[in-house]
């Protein structure tokens, strides 16, 4: 074992200095690694919320919503495609019990309606797998169906348009460090860090921004609408601050899909915060239209289903903008300019979990979690010297360049470290003396059973390393397992042991065993005090 | 230079003399754990059963029941506050709500805003919300890491040894665990997540013990076959205690730094990895080899598969 092929030695030493190098700018701040030249390497350990400071925001998307939505969508598509020309009649639509079904005035029509339908239910993508079923019932009733596929597909979807939305509300500059993935089937996991402060997130996630202007309907009798009833072609729907309800007509004028840009602004009469936005050039020429077309009527503006305001059209708005005003204060208004031109979130998402921890406390951990690991690093190193003297410093060494390279690794993989990782670090340094400890004993051992320095140090290693394979495979199962099956804390904990594990083994044999056979070569020692 | 040992040289302990001593004294003891954990319960935090938590810092001492009002005006349930020494950091705990699963985020923005109302110059230092559903699945998912790592490492240990090996490893872990429960029932230190990774580094701290000793049964096994268990067993406990004396030490060592100056968020978790270092290495040493004793292990277990292969051949041999 003291021969060691000089590529070995080699090999050793460079996975050492790229250790020592990637583990370094973690040690710096990060604006003077920004500043350091592109060949040095600039990897840094990025520090978990519950260190840095921050909010983490666990999202759900109400699937009953989203399958309601869908349904409406569906059933506007359908109302579309039997008004194209030839006009198919169709009444009593309805998209009670989970379908959408209606009844055709001329029954004869059934197969024209069904074919017309088809384009609609078609599955997207190379396997083509339908969305819907479509059924026919009593001679004259269409039935459509959402089959389990098209509706999995159709969450699936939802799930990475609302990730993307809820990122650019979030941060519509790009430039902060926000993490937002999907997670699970219906689940999007947010992490901001440096927000402790975590109300004006998850105002501006709660809302699905679904903008709509429609006409007022003034048919409508005032006290039916009090009731809740409206017109045919017309629903009833609450002024969003509380005073009451209004008649719109249920076609929109234009809606959301139409802005391209919104901005927070003032009223020029008033001073009062509002909400400019401007049109694209299909929205702008229907708004123009629209307008044109009801001079002197209100119309509503209105936010997921509620009414903001209800101006007067005093003339046509042929440039393309519009102004929302509607007693916002300047945050609210800001928050909705955000939120509109992120466009509309395709489900809601309800917060299931929050965690925040602030700056000061994340300060105060990783003050302390950094001086007790120094403290506990040194407490063993000192142990291991007044226990094994020499090899006790070689053990030392292999400590450093261990606790270097787990930095480094989590650097480079960019895993987080949190406070439960710190723990695993100690653990960890703990338990990688464990396979000096095992080979020094057994080199004790050998000399107390009086084989000579060199056979006994050659014995030491190979006898210890069975006992050192098999501790380490345990640990890695068990940490394997809670990596997979755990979550959060478990996980970050878990990382960091995996990690450990892997490269105290190479610094605990490898990198020692080099230390010892250099020694040897050099000195050709004859005795040895362990 | 001396170098340090703490076990001398011609060290020789017999172990196993006072192995049924120490089974019933495991025995009794992991009894009271879980019955301590049966009567007392376990103080689980909102990871487990949902509900809130704020931690905050005002300004200046404020007066906890004063505190309690506030938030009890609130409506949000019956909150249980405790005080961090100076009067001044408070953590108010609030149960799981009712009505959608959403609502738990709704409360510590509730709670965070009549802090900032009322008490000019308060900081929230820490708040969680976690939904039922999202508890339900944290809780789930901890006895799942936990059980899945002690099966897994048992069927490890199993084809690596033999099975007794694995059935003693794995009630050396039953053991460890339970006594741990037991540790927190009595203190009723609050049971997060954090705590599932203790236990979790309990489990393989206690295991890189065990295999280590396994390891040298093994090895001896093999070497004295004409040798008898007990005599045997402690050889290998006496051969392997320098060792399990120095690991044990180092890794204690290092724990108690980081409970003395580490930041009190983990000190749960140090402490009952500290405990469990104690637990499990004095498990590795009086039951994970006893029970070899009482499941029977022969010296011929580590034969090698040609050793044994004559003998089966003649039973067998009948047959021709």
């Amino acid at each position: 074992m003291f021969d060691l092929p000089r590529w070995k030695i080699w090999g050793i030493f460079l996975a050492i200095a790229l250790g020592i190098a990637f583990a370094i700018p973690s040690f710096f701040p990060k604006s003077q690694v920004a500043t350091w030249p592109s060949f040095v390497p600039r990897t840094q350990i990025a520090l978990g919320l519950d260190l840095a400071g921050g909010s983490q925001l666990l999202l759900e998307a109400d699937l009953a919503d989203a399958e309601k939505q869908r349904l409406a969508a569906m059933e506007d598509s359908v109302s579309q495609e039997l008004r194209r020309a030839p006009r198919i009649q169709a009444g009593d639509i309805s998209t009670s019990g989970g379908r959408v079904s209606f009844i055709l005035r001329d029954p004869t029509q059934l197969d024209a309606a069904v074919e017309r339908l088809r384009t609609l239910t078609a599955g997207v993508g190379l396997t083509g797998t339908r969305t819907w079923n479509v059924s026919t019932a009593d001679g004259n009733r269409v039935i459509m169906t959402p089959t389990p596929e098209g509706a999995q597909q159709a969450v699936k979807d939802a799930m990475t348009v609302a990730r993307d939305v809820v990122r650019r509300r979030i941060d519509p500059s790009g430039t902060r460090e926000v993490t937002v993935i999907n997670q699970g089937a219906n689940r999007i996991l947010v992490q901001v860090p440096g927000v402790d402060d975590p109300e004006a997130l998850k105002r501006l996630i709660g809302q699905t921004a679904r903008l709509e202007f429609k006409l007022v309907d003034l048919r409508a009798d005032q006290n039916q609408v009090a009731q809740g009833r409206a017109p045919a072609g017309s629903q009833v729907l609450p002024m969003a601050d509380g005073t009451g309800a209004i008649a719109v007509q249920r076609r929109a004028m234009v809606s959301g899909e139409n802005v391209s840009q919104a901005t927070q602004a003032f009223d020029q009469q008033t001073g009062a915060p509002v909400v400019t936005i401007r049109f694209d050039t299909a929205g702008a020429r229907r708004f123009g239209r629209a307008t044109t077309e009801n001079v002197n009527k209100p119309f509503a503006i209105i936010l997921d289903n509620k009414v903001l305001s209800a101006p007067n059209i005093n003339e046509p708005i042929l440039g393309g903008t519009a102004q929302i005003s509607g007693n916002f204060t300047v945050e609210t208004a800001s928050e909705l300019a955000v939120a509109l031109s992120s466009g509309k979130l395709p489900v809601k998402l309800d917060v299931i979990e929050e965690r925040t921890v602030s700056a000061e406390l994340g300060r105060d951990s990783i003050e302390k979690g950094l001086l007790a690991s120094a403290a506990a690093v040194l407490a063993v190193m000192i142990f291991m010297i007044l226990t094994y003297g020499r090899f006790g410093v070689y053990a030392n060494l292999a400590l450093l360049v261990n606790a270097f390279m787990i930095l480094a690794i989590m650097g480079i993989f960019g895993s987080a470290l949190t406070l439960p990782g710190i723990a695993g670090f100690v653990l960890t340094i703990g338990a990688a003396v464990d396979a000096n400890v095992l080979i020094n004993e057994r080199i004790r051992e050998e000399q107390k059973r009086g084989r000579k320095l060199l056979d006994a140090i050659d014995t030491g290693y190979k006898e210890a390393s069975t006992a050192i394979f098999d501790a380490n495979i345990t640990n890695t199962i068990a940490a394997a397992l809670m990596w997979y099956f755990g979550s959060g804390p478990v996980r970050g904990f878990a990382i960091v042991l995996l990690i450990g594990i892997i490269t105290s083994v190479f610094t605990a044999v490898n990198f020692t065993r080099l230390l010892v056979a250099l020694w040897v070569r050099a000195k050709r020692p004859r005795e040895l005090h362990i | 230079m001396k170098l340090l040992k703490l076990v001398p040289d011609d060290t020789n302990i017999d172990f196993m003399k006072v192995r049924n001593i120490a089974l019933i004294l495991s025995i009794l003891v992991t009894v009271a754990s879980l019955a301590l954990v049966g009567i007392k319960g376990l103080n689980l935090g909102v990871d487990f059963i949902g509900g809130q938590v704020v931690r905050t810092t005002f300004a200046q001492p404020v007066a906890i029941e004063d505190l309690r009002s506030r938030v009890e005006a609130l409506d949000v349930g019956e909150a249980s506050i405790q005080e961090f020494g100076d009067g001044k950091t408070y953590q108010i705990r609030l149960p799981r709500p009712d009505g959608p699963e959403s609502q738990a985020a709704a409360i510590t923005g509730k709670v965070r805003t009549m802090l900032q109302s009322q008490y000019p110059g308060v900081t929230v230092g820490a708040a969680e919300a976690v939904s039922g559903k999202v508890s339900e699945e944290l809780a789930r998912d901890g006895l799942l890491a936990i059980t899945l790592a002690m099966l897994g490492v048992a069927i490890y240990i199993w084809f690596r040894f033999e099975w007794q090996f694995g059935v003693g490893a794995l009630v050396t872990l039953g053991h460890d665990v339970a006594l741990i429960l037991g540790f927190f029932a009595l203190t009723q230190l609050q049971v997060d997540l954090n705590i599932v990774a203790a236990f979790l580094a309990v489990v393989g701290y206690s295991l890189n013990d065990t295999v280590v000793i396994y390891d040298r049964i093994r090895e001896n096994l093999r070497k004295f076959r004409k040798m008898q268990i007990v005599p045997m067993l402690n050889l290998s406990l006496n051969e392997t205690l320098s060792r399990t004396i120095v690991t044990s030490g180092s890794i204690m060592l290092a724990l108690a730094t980081l409970l003395i100056f580490g930041p009190d968020v983990i000190f749960g978790l140090t402490a009952a990895i500290l405990l469990g270092t104690f637990i499990g290495t004095y498990s590795s040493i009086y039951i994970s080899a006893p029970i070899l004793v009482w499941l029977g292990i022969k010296p011929d277990s580590f034969l090698k598969i040609e050793d044994k292969a004559p003998n089966l051949a003649g039973s067998d041999g009948a047959v021709v």
